[in-house]
């Protein structure tokens, strides 16, 4: 297997939107030995608790460098746990409104099961080992979204301890 | 030995600055960490030994044990909340 079938870019941080079919196509690079791509597109909801309406906005900060390091060894691990081909992350930063892309998963394989597999473990390790920070904007003022759990199991059922929550 | 420390969301408005310079004698995260809640004041709020802080020595996440060296990049900040 190469180390990394895909030599391009992986991993974006920006404030632009995505297009989702462009990221898709570039990721493929026209490989026959592509079978499967399995996305994850992460968007912003207007609520919390349940509350329609409650977040009109949402501003992301992340730590550069850190991030964008954290991102490839993360694509290094999905590269030596499973057989992909190729695998991208695109994430969003600064002001956000409901309803917008936040980020992108994307990866390659020659079966599906590998695909979706590798696509649920980087998101799964993206929610609790990269420097990113979401405040959103409620009605009463502006507040630092907490950090889940149960993020923290999801990584653990891929056998890798984070305490992050 | 001389640090770049950072601090980043929650703890960057609870601490007052994004960035320092510091002259150090700590050997550790924590030690380090120790030292600045010493200081008192925005830092012993924003590193509150019961508040939840996260490290990073030379953008990698550590824990409080890992050891300092001469130049390091350090950063604090809250469980990250991305995706």
């Amino acid at each position: 297997m190469q180390a990394h079938a895909n030599p391009a870019p992986r991993v974006w941080i920006q404030t632009e939107d995505f297009d989702l079919t462009a990221q898709i196509a570039a990721l493929r690079a026209q490989d026959p030995r592509v079978g499967a791509v399995c996305s994850f597109v992460g968007t912003v909801r207007d609520r919390t608790a349940g509350t329609p309406g409650s977040i009109s906005s949402m501003e992301l900060e992340h730590y550069p460098g850190m991030t964008e390091k954290s991102i490839e060894a993360m694509i290094d691990q999905a590269h030596q746990r499973f057989d992909i081909l190729g695998a991208r992350v695109i994430h969003r930063i600064g002001l956000l409104q409901p309803l917008d892309q936040i980020v992108l998963v994307a990866v390659t394989s020659a079966h599906r099961g590998i695909s979706f597999q590798a696509c649920e473990f980087l998101m799964d390790y993206l929610k609790t080992q990269a420097p990113f920070w979401k405040k959103e904007q409620m009605p009463d003022g502006a507040r630092w979204v907490d950090a889940r759990v149960t993020d923290d199991a999801a990584l653990t059922k891929w056998g890798i301890a984070s305490s992050n929550g | 030995m001389k640090l770049n420390v950072k601090y980043f969301a929650s703890i960057r408005e609870l601490v007052g600055v994004s960035t320092q310079v510091l002259d150090t004698q700590a050997k550790t995260l924590g030690a380090l960490r120790d030292e600045l809640i010493a200081l008192g004041g925005a830092h012993a709020e924003g590193l509150a030994r019961g508040r939840a802080v996260r490290m990073a020595l030379n953008q990698i996440m550590s824990d409080e044990s890992a050891a300092l060296v001469e130049g390091a990049e350090v950063a604090f900040f809250p469980p990250v909340t991305g995706g």
